[in-house]
């Protein structure tokens, strides 16, 4: 604790505020939050992957007791300044704008599209009235592959368009044709990659109301981003911005579906508003299998030419992206996933093509990595194979390739959506990756794995680096205001989905006011509070947030100082702000409280202010990013493999990781934990199937398999801090770092441990079931 | 249809009179009724653990009851596990200690798992296998685990985790 | 997802229950509920009536008796569990129930109810199918007694006629010196099985296998038991008895498991679990 150092400081271990209330289960969560006169809504939702409406009667919903109302797109469509949602993040490469639409009009897309909408006295008779909407549909043909949806006569996901390539971009710089064709080694491969979904254990949910006496509608909304939010219903209602104000309560979880606008962030407020009462809807789990939005597959053709000695020479190919059924979050996620292909590793020629196709899927949005595990997937799966070709190491062949310290800041001829050049900031790779190595006896490990090969047990140890762009701007807002009772208040854009957000903030104003983060309350997610936000995606928070927080808590200390000094007659340097108080440096007693200088700043009727500032003790800042930073890890795991049943079990998982200066360790090792087991999942667990048809196979959690306590390891952590100089406190992010290296490390794990059986693994996730079918052919090839 | 059934039951020592709909579950009526929102639905099928209460002492999933059936039953409830004047019980002081939250959501479920699995190993030390296979029915996507391993092994573990 | 709409019947008596479900249309029977409340809060289940059997005595039943150890329908999976004696009387029953579920639905989830069910994930049907336990079922018209293999006709589906329930089990005592094992392929530990294994041998003084049975879960609707009266007077079991027994067996798949999967995963736990009931059989000998 830091209670004997009198204040709480940047860097330490400290326990969170927001734990106490969360601990006693006196959390407000969107479903705790029940209004006067609250309604509850259901959706009906297509049960078709593609189809078009032909007949939807809902007379018999509407007059069931306990029903207030029943909307379709007609219903709703009068409140709407446009068609379809105006939600079009900017976006180059985009052929197709599709932004969803607030209840389907005629099409349906994806199974889990809104149609309809009851309104009811709860959520029970609700559903009870979805069962009596009568509704047909003459089911259209299905895009469910993003590969055959790419071939010239594949049907439409949706009628009108002329192709299903909604979008497509690339990477193309130095020469990789040439460099490919004239290298000494090619390698080639395709890799077919599932991720899970985000998973919240707290599902997605908003509740509206609008107040008739002030023309003015709230929304709460278990949101990553508020503000956006905030402007989307601005537009979409044709409202007033002091009209509307979204807050979000406590948020069970967010993980990226929650950065996206859904349609029944739209619907409900719509609802609110015609009804004149305050209607909620709370997301079951069977809806958030279907309706969510989450990461879609990736499918790489890929090659990799190289020299005798194993260096990089160029990597070309292909990416091929199921984007669902509509763009509600531009094409960051396969962007993502190339630019992060490239690693700590010198790239000299790298063109990649990268085609989304739209699909009659739940459309795509990023999750907890955002593509960026399988970027590094394809990396680290290719240097494994050209170690192996050359006889080298897979440890070697790294560190033949790694971008190095003094070669920092180290441009990649990459655009970033910002418009701006890649750039790595600081980061030792070799010293990552040679750290994890040593803490896992990498050495020592053939010994043992002969040892135990003797005893008829396979293991095998993986190795996997990476790096990740965090911090994404443009701006983020913290103010910090010191009231005339002494409450200070620290008010930002930023967003709580349990990163720890008010502690983070908290313990860096309360560093730069020298008192306890206790002191400080923390106001997240209000737009009525903070007039300006982004919130939370792009590992961003601490980064900008945080500085946010830095800069107005040196801004108020340099105010505290100057109206300190006019009173008390001194200069603003020989004071210190500490404990409280603001006193002449060494004489604690000489000096005023904050709370004295709060009242102070707040003026008298007549009297001039002290230090002739303005009035207020607050400050404002919104911390600008100068450009992306960059985390980076190695990962080493060990694994036992059951050849005779596929089995997977992770004995040792070791991350070294560098995220630059740490503000609060323990905060930051919780991200990275959590972040490797969301990885684990994704690689041997979690896989949202289709059929052939686009109907959702793992609609539940015992279908949808997500890791449980019994199924992960300890992850063992380790920590190098090369702070950024790209922003003042030299932080970089964290929260989805570890997710990044898990897939490309357990496989390489697996693969060593299945070397007599010499399989390539190249589909995520690695069930049982596909590694027997591996094995199997690799028995029936060697027989 | 409403199918009102009374019933009487004990809340955390607190003995209740109530009309419910047989259909609705428990953790709908600790909500709804009783304004014990600590009680969290993840999934309302009875996998992820959020819902996790104690009836007569031992854990249930608060989404596989109807409310009729806690008729005559104590129910404990994560609001019935701090004192009265708020002092947090020593795991939920651990699970803070040990950063064993993030969002929260998981959480009242699992402090009510750490409490049976207490009152169970009946004084004897655990082994953090037995510690994560107690765990296994609750689901949390923030921490990992590990935090709520750590908090729980250094309560009943047979030895300290190594501090990370 | 919410419930739909039933009416509640909480009878204390089984005549009363049995009577309710002769004379109510479309009633389902609520036993610890651990199946069947998911299936109603996903309104895959749509009953008119809900009758509960919590509140009827004679059915909670846990007592050792003559022929093994007998346990009423709604005696739940965690008293089975803790129970001591059930594990000297009936060791399958302890290795099969330790893989049920978690906790926290075990404490719920009764014996009845999960055999009555018949998930081929489940585990309790396969201890049961293994040891042929005898089902004890009950109408208003009488009682009448089927052993397990009668009992278990397909996929989710007992023999039990729309008025009939299960009243209790007895389940085999295990004879001196029987060795058990029961082993199942799962994901995660807590999981429904996607194939498993129970089995019990019993050897003779010179440590020759005298009687042993198998049965499978997840390769066909029901469990299946399989004839493995050949290893009578064995010593061992060789390497690829089990891909033998199974050869030809007709086996149920499906895309994330198919048929060809499980059937090799069959046969490993077959070889597994034989090998460990015959060294724990050698092991009781041997005390």
């Amino acid at each position: 604790m830091s209670g004997n150092l009198g204040h709480d400081r940047i860097g330490a271990a400290m326990p969170r505020l927001e734990d106490r209330v969360l601990l006693r289960g006196q959390g407000r969560f969107l479903d705790d939050l029940a209004p006067a006169g609250l309604l509850e809504a259901a959706f009906l939702r297509s049960p078709v992957a593609h189809g078009l409406i032909q007949r939807l009667d809902i007379t018999a919903a509407r007059g069931l007791p306990g029903v207030e109302a029943v909307y379709t797109y007609a219903d709703l469509r009068p409140l709407m300044s446009s068609d379809h949602m105006p939600l079009a993040l900017p976006a180059g490469g985009l052929r197709h704008v599709i932004d969803p639409d607030v209840l389907a009009v005629e099409e349906v897309c994806y199974v889990g599209e809104p149609i309809a909408l009851v309104v009811a006295s709860s959520r029970r008779i609700a559903e009870d009235a979805l069962a009596l909407i009568e509704l047909e549909i003459e089911p259209l043909p299905a895009v469910v592959d993003p590969v055959a949806g790419l071939e010239p006569h594949s049907p439409p996901a949706r009628l009108g368009l002329p192709d299903n390539l909604v979008a497509r971009t690339g990477i193309d710089y130095g020469d990789a044709d040439r460099a490919i064709a004239s290298a000494p080694h090619v390698i080639r491969d395709e890799f077919r990659l599932s991720k899970g979904g985000g998973h919240s254990l707290e599902a997605r949910g908003v509740l509206a109301s609008f107040d008739d006496i002030e023309q003015r509608l709230t929304v709460w909304d278990s949101t990553q981003m508020p503000h956006r939010a905030k402007s989307i219903l601005v537009d979409a209602l044709s409202l007033h911005e002091s009209q509307v104000r979204v807050v979000t309560p406590d948020v069970g979880g967010g993980f990226g579906p929650k950065a996206v606008f859904h349609p029944e962030e739209l619907a409900i407020p719509a609802a609110a508003l015609l009804l004149k009462r305050p209607v909620k809807w709370v997301e079951d789990r069977f809806e958030s299998f279907t309706a969510t939005s989450g990461e879609r597959d990736q499918i790489w053709t890929m090659e990799m030419g190289f020299t005798n000695e194993g260096k990089l020479l160029a990597i070309r190919g292909t990416l091929r992206y199921d984007h669902g059924a509509s763009t509600p979050y531009g094409i960051a996620l396969p962007y993502n996933a190339a630019t992060n292909l490239i690693g700590p590793y010198d790239l000299p020629a790298y063109k990649i093509d990268i085609q989304l196709c739209l699909t009659n899927m739940t459309p795509a949005a990023p999750t907890r990595g955002a593509g960026r595990p399988q970027g590094t997937f394809v990396m680290e799966r290719l240097l494994d194979r050209a170690a192996e070709k050359l006889g080298l190491s897979r440890e070697e062949i790294r560190r033949r390739n790694f971008i190095t310290p003094d070669q920092m800041p180290f441009p990649i001829p990459v655009r970033q959506r910002d418009g701006s050049t890649m750039e790595y900031d600081t980061g030792d790779y070799p010293r990552c990756q040679q750290e994890a190595l040593a803490a896992a006896g990498w050495q020592d490990f053939p010994a043992r794995q002969k040892q135990a090969r003797a005893e008829g047990r396979f293991i095998g140890l993986g190795l996997a680096n990476y790096v990740e762009a965090t911090g994404r701007g443009p701006f983020e807002s913290v103010s910090v205001r010191i009231s005339p009772s002494g409450q200070i208040i620290a008010a930002t854009g930023a967003t709580a989905q349990g990163q720890g957000v008010k502690s983070m903030v908290a313990q860096i104003v309360a560093d730069g006011l020298g008192i306890r983060a206790e002191q400080i309350e923390v106001v997240t997610g209000d737009t009525q509070l903070t007039p300006s936000g982004l919130g939370a995606y792009a590992s961003r928070q601490a980064v900008m947030a945080g500085n946010a927080a830095h800069h107005a808590a040196l801004a108020i200390v340099e105010k505290i100082k100057i109206a300190a000094a006019a009173m008390l007659e001194t200069q603003p340097d020989d004071l210190e702000v500490s404990q409280g108080r603001v006193h002449v440096k060494g004489v604690p007693d000489h000096g005023k409280t904050l709370a004295e200088m709060a009242r102070a700043l707040a003026g008298a009727p007549g009297f001039a202010l002290p230090g002739n500032l303005p009035p207020g003790l607050f400050a404002n800042s919104d911390y600008m990013a100068n450009g992306l930073t960059y985390t980076n890890g190695s990962h080493v795991c060990e694994v036992e493999v059951d050849p005779a049943t596929g089995t997977v079990r992770i004995l040792r998982y070791i991350v070294v990781h560098d995220c630059g200066r740490m503000i609060n360790p323990m905060m930051v090792e919780g991200q990275i934990v959590g972040g490797v087991v969301h990885g684990i999942g994704a690689t041997l667990f979690e896989w949202m199937r289709y059929d052939a048809q686009g109907q959702p196979l793992s609609v539940t959690y015992a279908d949808y398999l997500l890791p449980t306590s019994d199924v992960v390891p300890r992850i063992e952590m380790h920590h190098i801090e090369s702070p950024t100089p790209l922003n003042p406190l030299g932080v970089k992010g964290a929260a989805e770092s570890g997710t990044i290296g898990a897939p490309s490390v357990i496989v390489s794990a697996i693969e060593d441990a299945l070397k007599p059986f010499d399989i390539k693994i190249t589909e995520l996730p690695v069930t049982p079931t596909r590694l027997r079918s591996l094995l199997r052919k690799a028995k029936e090839v060697r027989s | 249809m409403f199918d009102p059934r009374p019933i009487k039951l004990t809340v955390n020592g607190r003995a209740i009179e109530a009309v419910v709909d047989s259909r609705m579950n428990l953790a709908d009526f600790l909500r709804r009724d009783l304004k014990l929102t600590g009680t969290h639905l993840g999934c309302e099928h009875g996998v992820c653990g959020a819902c996790t209460i104690l009836v007569d002492g031992a854990s249930a999933r608060g989404c596989l009851m109807l409310a009729v059936q806690a008729d005559g039953h104590a129910i404990t409830t994560i609001e019935g596990v701090a004192s009265a004047d708020g002092t947090l019980h020593r795991v939920q002081e651990a699970l803070s200690r040990h950063h064993g939250l993030q969002c929260g959501y998981c959480t009242p479920g699992v402090v009510m798992t750490l409490l049976e699995l207490d009152q169970d190993r009946e004084g004897r030390a655990l082994s953090e296998d037995e510690i994560r296979e107690a765990l296994s029915g609750n689901l949390c996507r923030c921490t990992g685990y590990q935090g709520i391993v750590d908090a729980a092994m250094e309560l009943f573990g047979s030895q300290h985790s190594s501090q990370t | 997802m919410k419930a739909p709409a039933f009416t509640y019947h909480a009878p204390t008596q089984l005549k009363d229950a049995l009577q309710l479900l002769a004379d109510l249309p479309n009633a389902r029977v609520l036993a610890g509920g651990q199946s069947l409340m998911p299936m109603l809060n996903l309104r895959v289940a749509g009953p008119d009536h809900l009758i509960d059997l919590g509140h009827i005595e004679e059915l909670k039943a846990l007592q050792s008796v003559e022929g093994g150890v007998l346990t009423g329908s709604m005696c739940t999976q965690r008293r089975v569990e803790r129970s001591p004696e059930v594990g000297e009387i009936c060791p399958l029953l302890r290795d099969a129930i330790r893989h049920v579920g978690h906790q926290q639905t075990r404490n719920r989830g009764t014996i009845g109810g999960s055999v009555s069910h018949l998930d081929p994930g489940a585990e309790l049907p396969v201890a049961a199918a293994a040891l042929n336990a005898t089902i004890t079922i009950a109408s208003l018209r009488g009682e009448r007694i089927v052993p397990f293999s009668d009992f278990a006709q397909g996929y989710l589906t007992s023999c039990l006629e729309p008025d009939e329930i299960v009243k209790q089990i007895l389940w085999p005592k295990a004879p001196k010196g029987a060795g058990t094992a029961f082993l199942e392929f799962n994901r995660r530990p807590a999981d429904f099985a996607v194939v498993s294994v129970a089995t019990q041998i019993v050897l003779e003084d010179d440590g020759t296998i005298a009687q042993s049975s198998l049965a499978l879960g997840g390769v066909q609707g029901a469990p299946l038991v399989l004839d493995i009266s050949g290893l009578s007077g064995a010593r061992t079991v060789h390497e690829g008895f089990g891909e033998d027994l199974l050869r030809g067996l007709d086996c149920d798949g499906d895309e994330l498991y198919p048929a060809e999967f499980r059937l090799e995963i069959a046969s490993v736990l077959i070889g597994r679990a034989l090998s460990k009931a015959l060294a724990q059989a050698r092991s009781v000998a041997h005390v």
